[in-house]
């Protein structure tokens, strides 16, 4: 079996890119120009020389001594939750903000939700001095305004997305909208491996950092350079890929992805792709998504606004549907429990969609000689008034 | 020869007119229909309401997002368009997104469409390859036509495949927009209206996105065999309290 995209941009069924004409210009340009860029050294060379120097990489593999003795196992966690503005998300904008001066790009537009992207997008354009428009759902600006402000100091310019849930997938609409209108000076930097063919497949490559990382670092530790099990919280799911990259041909390493099940996935309330949904296209990619009977696309719900998008990206459809992946959910409660106890175990307090991966270590067999990542994919700072206010 | 054929050969600066089905009340749609063909509208497009229309602008995505309050389901659409047929000839196109296609069962959808008396469809995140390999024999054989979109972007060498793949007419998208943007037509839209003039194309042209009134229309009759409008006129039904005054004020201030 192949996991990886093949040339017109398909997992297995799953993937491509399914745009209006609009936009087909632009997606064929990144299409035919993206692995010549990104593979160049000169693009090598200076995207390295960021995530060192800028984002502080590499990021640690530690050994969680406590929360190993806990669950009688070991556990190693990654930290991305030590790069530079809290999470993952800015290995990816680092790279595609050197893709868009290779393009000659001169704006620069994202989609957040929690605004952990946005975040991240307006950094990387005021290192570049990028203009730099960030869509938001207008509830979540409501509802995450410290991450508004940042990107305002940052310099960015946030848009509210005012149409249909105002939420996460409504901010994606009005981005590729604002793209169908301005083709030519902007870039659509996008935030998870998500959207038409190539964007998934480019940012699972930014992101697989992570699992090049890990690879030496359990080396070092362990003397083999493959677990036997990395887990991973999935929204769009570019933590994940990333955590998963470099193994997904070695079945020997099981990978484990977690959804946010919200209030239990059969409550209506939950963020379960995988389980709630089916197929079908959602920005621009067939993939599983959740929706009506309709076809009509529904609003996910999940304590943490980072797990909070109705589909997942093609690779991790691929990845469930041919049984390659294995797929579990932890509910609102669950992960707050988890992110209780690493920070008591730990003294970590983890973003609350990483929290989601931690809590599935209460749903796998776990044997005493096991090797275990936890793919910890952010810091809590962000969800420290729902921590408090959940205590 | 299916309806679109037809009207292209009898007919010059074709007026097509979008409504989005289900609005602005669940069944005003076959009023509305009826009422265009009786005021001189050449060709009509329903609008499947999709919760996620990332093609359309701010009005008809309002729209939309009224319809499927106010209920509107695809087997709903077919019903309407089934009675719209009793009594109206002119072509019915049906615009909307592909996953509403799939979701549905594509095959069954354009047999059921069929059926109740559509003959071509427009679902602008269709890919073009996509078409080609699943649905161009099933559309040619069941007699539909698929219609694709062209913009400013689209360079001459995909404009002519895309011309020689697709039929019924093609899509002039008048500009770097969503639907429903701009209202004036500008010196770089009238070259690129040149432009795709001089490529000598099979299937006629209408233009899109930004006609709105007699002016707009009459410049895109000029350059193509006709204009579609959209926005504008959803925005005189969101106003209206009676749609036979609405359309017929509206479709007179443009063709007279
Ligand atoms: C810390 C953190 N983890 C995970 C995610 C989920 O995204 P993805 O599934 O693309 O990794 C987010 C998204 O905002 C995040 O901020």
């Amino acid at each position: 079996m192949n996991y990886n995209v093949d040339k017109d941009g398909f997992y297995g069924e799953f993937g491509g890119a399914f745009i209006p004409e609009m936009l087909y210009h632009n997606v064929n340009e990144l299409k035919e120009k993206y692995l010549g860029i990104i593979e160049s050294d000169e693009f090598q060379k200076e995207f390295k020389h960021l995530l060192k120097d800028y984002v502080g990489r590499p990021t640690p593999l530690y050994f969680a001594k406590r929360l190993s003795e806990k669950y009688n196992t070991n556990i190693y966690l990654k930290r991305e939750d030590l790069n530079h503005t809290g999470a993952h998300k800015v290995n990816n904008t680092v790279g595609q903000i050197l893709l868009a001066q290779h393009l000659g790009k001169s704006r620069i537009i994202a989609e957040t939700g929690a605004g952990q992207h946005g975040v991240a997008t307006a950094t990387v354009c005021a290192l570049m001095g990028l203009e730099c428009i960030v869509y938001m759902g207008e509830v979540d600006i409501k509802s995450q305004a410290p991450n508004v402000a940042r990107m305002k100091m940052l310099g960015a310019e946030v848009r509210a997305a005012t149409s249909g849930s105002k939420t996460l997938k409504d901010a994606t609409n009005e981005a590729i909208r604002d793209w169908i209108n301005n083709p030519e000076d902007t870039y659509y930097l996008i935030g998870s491996v998500v959207g038409p063919h190539p964007y998934p497949d480019m940012v699972a490559r930014f992101q697989s950092i992570i699992s090049e990382e890990m690879k030496y670092q359990l080396k070092e530790k362990t003397g083999k350079d493959s677990p036997d099990k990395i887990i991973a919280c999935v929204g769009g799911g570019s933590n994940a890929a990333g955590a998963f990259y470099h193994y997904l041909d070695n079945e020997q390493v099981e990978l484990i992805a977690v959804e946010a099940d919200g209030l239990g996935v059969d409550s209506g309330k939950t963020a379960a792709t995988t389980q709630v949904g089916t197929e079908g296209i959602i920005h621009g990619s067939k993939t599983l998504l959740m929706q009506n009977e309709e076809g009509q696309i529904t609003e996910p719900y999940s304590i943490s606004a980072g797990l909070d998008y109705p589909g997942v990206g093609p690779l991790h459809a691929h990845l469930f549907k041919s049984g390659r992946g294995t797929f579990l959910g932890a509910t609102d409660q669950e992960a707050l429990s988890a992110a209780y106890q690493l920070t008591k175990l730990e003294g970590i307090i983890p973003a609350l969609e990483s929290a989601h991966a931690l809590a599935a270590l209460d749903k796998i067999n776990l044997k005493p000689t096991d090797c275990i990542v936890v793919n910890l994919s952010g810091r809590g700072d962000k969800d420290l008034e729902t921590y408090i206010k959940m205590l | 020869m299916n309806r679109i054929e037809r009207i292209f050969k009898e007919k010059q600066n074709i007026l097509n007119i979008y409504v989005t089905a289900g609005f602005p009340s669940l069944n005003d749609t076959v009023e509305i229909v009826l009422e265009l063909e009786k005021n001189g509208v050449d060709m009509v497009e329903i609008g499947m309401p999709f919760s996620d229309p990332m093609a359309d602008g701010p009005t008809i995505q309002n729209s939309s997002e009224q319809a499927i309050k106010n209920g509107i389901t695809l087997n709903l659409i077919f019903e309407q368009i089934e009675q719209i047929r009793k009594t109206v000839s002119i072509p019915i196109v049906m615009m909307g997104y592909y996953n509403q296609v799939l979701h549905y069962g594509d095959v069954a959808f354009f047999e059921k469409a069929k059926a109740v008396g559509v003959d071509g469809f427009i679902l602008p995140d269709l890919p073009l390859k996509t078409y080609q390999e699943k649905y161009k024999n099933l559309l040619n054989n069941l007699g539909l036509d698929c219609i694709f979109l062209i913009t400013p972007q689209t360079p001459d060498e995909r404009i002519k495949l895309i011309d020689s793949e697709s039929s019924g007419f093609l899509y002039v998208v008048s500009s770097y927009s969503i639907t429903g943007s701009k209202n004036d037509i500008q010196q770089g839209q009238v070259d690129y209206f040149k432009r795709i003039k001089a490529l000598d194309l099979t299937n006629p042209k209408l233009i899109g996105f930004g006609i709105s009134n007699k002016a707009t229309f009459n410049t895109a009759c000029e350059y193509a065999e006709g204009a579609i409008i959209g926005s504008a006129f959803i925005k005189e039904l969101e106003k209206s309290n009676n749609i036979k005054e609405t359309v017929k004020t509206f479709i007179n201030g443009v063709k007279e």
